[in-house]
C-alpha cells in the first residue's frame, strides 16, 4: 500500500513538473494562432476546406484581444513554443527583433518562386508592409517575412444622412473647409467627429497623417533620427491641427478616453457625422447598423498643396515560425488562403479588402471607396526610420492634453523634444543601443 | 512524548524525514517554479534594457535611477493613493452602515444581502461598460446619451451636465467612486459576518444599563469589530492600490496622465513602449511598497488584537 502510494506520488510529481512543458513539436497539424474575433469563423471554415482538399489539418486558435495576443506571442517566443503560423502586431523594431532572433522564416524564396507568381497576385502595398528593404536601419536581412491576408487603410468616414441634415453636399477637402463644416454641424445639433482617441495608436496615426502633409516624409524621418526637433514650426503646426479642431468643437465630448469600440458604436448609431477609422469598420458598422448610409474620403489636408497620406497596407499578416516542424505546409496554406477564391470568401464574409488583386469583385460600395484611397497610403512598416516608442507616447499623450485644453501646442512640442533628447542621450551613451 | 527530552522528542529518522520531504515536494516545486523563479527573473530583468525579444543589455541600476526621477510614475502612486483613500472612507463607511442595517431584524434582509453582493461578483470590464454608459458625455438629437447627464437635465440641473470621464478634475474621482461601488460588497459581507459573531447579550446588557444606540455602537460594536475592520482595511488598501482593469475599461489607455496608476504604468512600459526591464523595475519597487505597507498593517492588526 505504502509503495503504491509512493509510486502514485511519483507519477503526480512527474506530471506536475513535465506536464506543462512545450507542445509536441513533431505534430503533423499546422498550428495557427490569430487575434481576429470577427474573422475566426471564416478562418475555421477555410481551414476545414483546406483539410478536405489537401488532407493537411490546420488548427486555428483565437487569442483575443490583440494586446493579449501580442503578449502571448512574446511569451511563446521566449519559451520557444511558437505555433507554425502567427501574427506580429508590434511596431517595426519589435518585428525586426523577432526576425533577427531567428523566430521568423524568410518567405522571399516562396514569393519569388515561379517567376514571382505569388507576389504578383497580391496588392503591392500589402506585400511592402511585410518587406525589409536592403540597407534597412533595423539590420534585418532584406526580404519578405509576412503574408498579408487582407488589405486595410484608415480614412475619414462620413454619415450622409447627418451631412444632408446640415446641408453639406460632400466632405471638405481642406482643413479650413472642414472647420466650416464643423461649425455648420454644431449649429444643427450634430456632433461633428468621433474616433477612438483613448487608444493612442489612433492619435498617432491621425497625427502622422498631418505630419506627412505639413512636414513631408523626409522631414518626419529626420525628426525620428533626431535631426529635426519637435519644436520645429512644422511640428507645432501639426499640433495646432488638434488645437484648432478642439477649439472649433469638432471632437465628440469624451473623445480622449474613448476606446475605438465605443467610437465605432457612436458612429454606427449616428451620434457623429465623421469618424476616423480603418476599413475593418465596414464589418463593424454592418453588424451594428446595416442601414447606416456612409461614405469614405481622405482626411482634409492642412496644406492643400502637399499630398495627404494615411496609414494603409496589409491589414492582417501572418508569419511562419522558422523553428516549426511544418514550415512547408504552413507556407502552402498561407499561399492557398491568399488565392482568389479564398480571398473572395474572406472579403464577402468579413467585409475586409482582399490582399489578392483578382479578388476585387462585387465589393460593397464603401469598401470600394477604401480601395480607391489605397493610392494615398503609407505605413510605419515601410518608413525608413521608426520613432522611439517612449517619444511616441509623449507625443500622443501630449495631443490628448491639447484636445482637453490642458496644454498648448508649443508646450507639448517642448515636452516631447525633452523626452526625445533624453532618449537620444540613452542611445548615445556607451553601450547604448 | 511530552515527558521526553526535547532532543529525543524532535529526533526524526532520516527515512521519515525523506518521506515527509517527499510530501512537501510537489508544493515546494510549484512554489519554486511559479513564485521564487519568476521573482528572481523579475529581479534580473530589472537590471537590463530589453524589448521583450532579442538581446538583453545590462544597465545596472539605470532603470531604478530613471524610475526615481519619473514624475508620471510618482503621480500614478498618488492617484492610486487617492482611489484607496476614497475606498477606505466612502466604500468602507457605506459597507459598515449597510452591514449594521442588515444585522438588525429588518424586512427583506436576505434580499439586500444578495443585492449588495452583486457589484463585487461582476467583472470589472462589465462594470466599466455599465458605468461608461452612465457617465457617457455625448449628445444625440439634442438629448444627452449618458444616463447621469440625461437625469441631471430631466430633474432641472442642465448646468451640471459634465464630461465626467474626460475632465481631469472629475475623471479620477469618477474612477474612485465606481471602484468603491464595485468593492463595497466585500467589506459589507465581512463586516456583517463580524457583527454576527458579537454576543447579543452584550447589547442586552448595554440596553439594561441605559446606553444610547450611539454609545452602544461606540463602546460595544466598534471595539469588538476592530480586528475585522483592520482586515477589511488591509484588503481594501491592497485591492485599491492594484486597481487597473476598471481604469482601462472606463478610460481606455487613460486621460493623458491624469488617470494613471502604478499597474497601468507597468503595463504601458511593457506592452506600450516595450521597456521590459523598466517595467520590471517598476513592478519591483511597487511590490516592495505594498509588502512594507502590508507588514505595517499586519503589525497594527496584531497590536489591536492584543489590546
Amino acid at each position: 500500500m505504502r509503495h503504491a502510494f509512493v509510486r502514485l506520488s511519483c507519477v503526480v510529481l512527474f506530471l506536475a513538473i513535465f506536464g506543462c512543458g512545450r507542445v509536441d513539436r513533431h505534430s503533423e497539424t499546422v498550428e495557427l494562432w490569430h487575434w481576429m474575433t470577427d474573422r475566426d469563423e471564416t478562418l475555421q471554415k477555410l481551414a476545414r476546406q483546406y483539410e478536405q482538399e489537401t488532407g493537411v489539418r490546420v488548427h486555428v486558435e483565437l487569442f483575443a484581444p490583440s494586446d493579449a495576443y501580442s503578449n502571448k506571442i512574446i511569451a511563446a517566443a521566449q519559451a520557444n513554443v511558437l505555433p507554425d503560423i502567427f501574427g506580429l502586431l508590434d511596431k517595426k523594431p519589435i518585428v525586426a527583433s523577432f526576425i533577427k532572433a531567428g523566430f521568423v522564416e524568410d518567405l522571399t524564396p516562396a514569393f519569388e518562386a515561379d517567376g514571382g507568381a505569388w507576389q504578383a497576385e497580391l496588392f503591392p502595398p500589402a506585400v511592402d508592409t511585410n518587406r525589409f528593404l536592403p540597407g534597412n536601419v533595423e539590420g534585418v536581412k532584406p526580404g519578405i517575412y509576412g503574408v498579408p491576408i487582407d488589405l486595410t487603410n484608415i480614412q475619414l468616414v462620413f454619415n450622409r444622412t447627418l451631412l444632408k441634415k446640415a446641408g453639406i453636399a460632400e466632405p471638405a477637402k481642406t482643413l479650413d473647409g472642414f472647420l466650416e463644416q464643423v461649425a455648420t454641424l454644431r449649429r444643427v445639433g450634430v456632433t461633428p467627429f468621433v474616433s477612438g482617441f483613448g487608444e493612442i495608436w489612433l492619435v498617432d496615426c491621425f497625427a502622422s497623417n498631418y505630419a506627412f502633409n505639413i512636414l513631408g516624409e523626409e522631414k518626419v524621418m529626420r525628426t525620428f533620427q533626431g535631426e529635426v526637433p519637435y519644436t520645429d514650426s512644422g511640428w507645432i503646426e501639426v499640433l495646432r491641427v488638434f488645437d484648432r479642431l478642439a477649439r472649433a468643437g469638432a471632437f465628440m465630448e469624451g473623445i480622449v478616453t474613448k476606446g475605438n469600440k465605443y467610437a465605432e458604436q457612436d458612429f454606427a448609431l449616428e451620434r457623429a457625422a465623421f469618424a476616423f477609422n480603418g476599413s475593418w469598420c465596414v464589418n463593424v458598422y454592418h453588424d451594428m447598423n446595416p442601414a447606416l448610409d456612409y461614405g469614405v474620403t481622405t482626411l482634409p489636408a492642412a496644406d492643400p498643396l502637399l499630398p495627404m497620406r494615411s496609414w494603409g497596407g496589409a491589414g492582417s499578416s501572418f508569419v511562419v515560425s522558422a523553428h516549426g516542424p511544418n514550415k512547408e505546409k504552413a507556407i502552402a496554406f498561407l499561399h492557398w488562403i491568399t488565392r482568389r477564391d479564398q480571398q473572395i470568401v474572406l472579403t464577402h464574409e468579413t467585409y475586409n479588402l482582399p490582399s489578392n488583386r483578382e479578388a476585387v469583385v462585387a465589393l460593397p460600395e464603401v469598401l470600394g471607396g477604401f480601395l480607391r484611397t489605397m493610392a494615398h497610403t503609407t505605413h510605419p512598416m515601410i518608413w525608413s526610420h521608426s520613432e522611439d516608442p517612449v517619444v511616441v507616447e509623449a507625443l500622443d499623450k501630449g495631443i490628448q492634453a491639447i484636445i482637453i485644453g490642458d496644454a498648448t501646442p508649443e508646450e507639448i512640442a517642448a515636452r516631447v523634444q525633452k523626452v526625445k533628447e533624453q532618449q537620444l542621450r540613452k542611445l548615445r551613451r556607451p553601450g547604448g543601443f | 512524548m511530552a515527558f521526553l527530552p526535547a532532543n529525543r522528542a524532535m529526533a526524526v529518522r532520516p527515512a521519515d524525514a525523506a518521506r515527509n520531504f517527499f510530501f512537501v515536494l510537489p508544493a515546494l516545486v510549484i512554489f519554486a517554479v511559479f513564485y521564487i523563479y519568476p521573482f528572481f527573473e523579475l529581479l534580473r530583468l530589472s537590471f537590463h534594457d530589453w524589448q521583450g525579444i532579442g538581446p538583453m543589455h545590462w544597465v545596472g541600476f539605470q532603470n531604478f535611477r530613471e524610475l526615481m526621477a519619473d514624475k508620471v510614475w510618482w503621480n500614478s502612486i498618488g492617484h492610486a493613493g487617492y482611489i484607496t483613500l476614497i475606498a477606505l472612507t466612502f466604500q468602507n463607511a457605506l459597507a459598515f452602515a449597510l452591514a449594521i442595517a442588515c444585522d438588525r431584524e429588518i424586512r427583506l434582509k436576505r434580499f439586500y444581502r444578495v443585492v449588495f453582493f452583486i457589484p463585487p461578483v461582476l467583472s470589472e470590464v462589465v462594470v466599466g461598460i455599465l458605468w461608461n454608459w452612465i457617465l457617457h458625455a455625448g449628445v444625440q438629437g439634442g438629448e444627452q446619451v449618458g444616463l447621469l447627464n440625461n437625469f441631471l437635465v430631466e430633474i432641472g440641473f442642465p448646468q451640471m451636465v459634465h464630461n465626467w470621464l474626460s475632465d481631469p478634475k472629475t475623471a479620477l474621482t469618477c474612477i474612485a467612486v465606481v471602484h468603491a461601488w464595485k468593492g463595497f460588497g466585500w467589506g459589507f459581507l465581512m463586516l456583517l459576518a463580524g457583527l454576527q459573531t458579537i454576543d447579543r447579550q452584550m447589547y442586552e446588557a448595554a440596553d439594561i444599563d441605559g446606553a444610547s444606540p450611539w454609545r452602544t455602537f461606540w463602546n460595544v460594536t466598534l471595539p469588538l469589530m476592530l480586528p475585522v475592520i483592520i482586515v477589511v482595511v488591509i484588503l481594501t488598501i491592497l485591492g485599491s492600490m492594484q486597481v487597473f482593469v476598471l481604469i482601462l475599461s472606463l478610460v481606455s489607455q487613460g486621460l493623458v496622465y491624469h488617470t494613471e496608476v502604478p499597474v497601468t504604468r507597468i503595463l504601458g512600459a511593457m506592452s506600450g513602449t516595450n521597456q521590459f526591464g523598466y517595467a520590471c523595475a517598476q513592478a519591483l519597487v511597487f511590490g516592495a511598497m505594498l509588502i512594507v505597507l502590508s507588514f505595517g498593517l499586519k503589525k497594527l492588526l496584531n497590536r489591536v488584537r492584543w489590546s
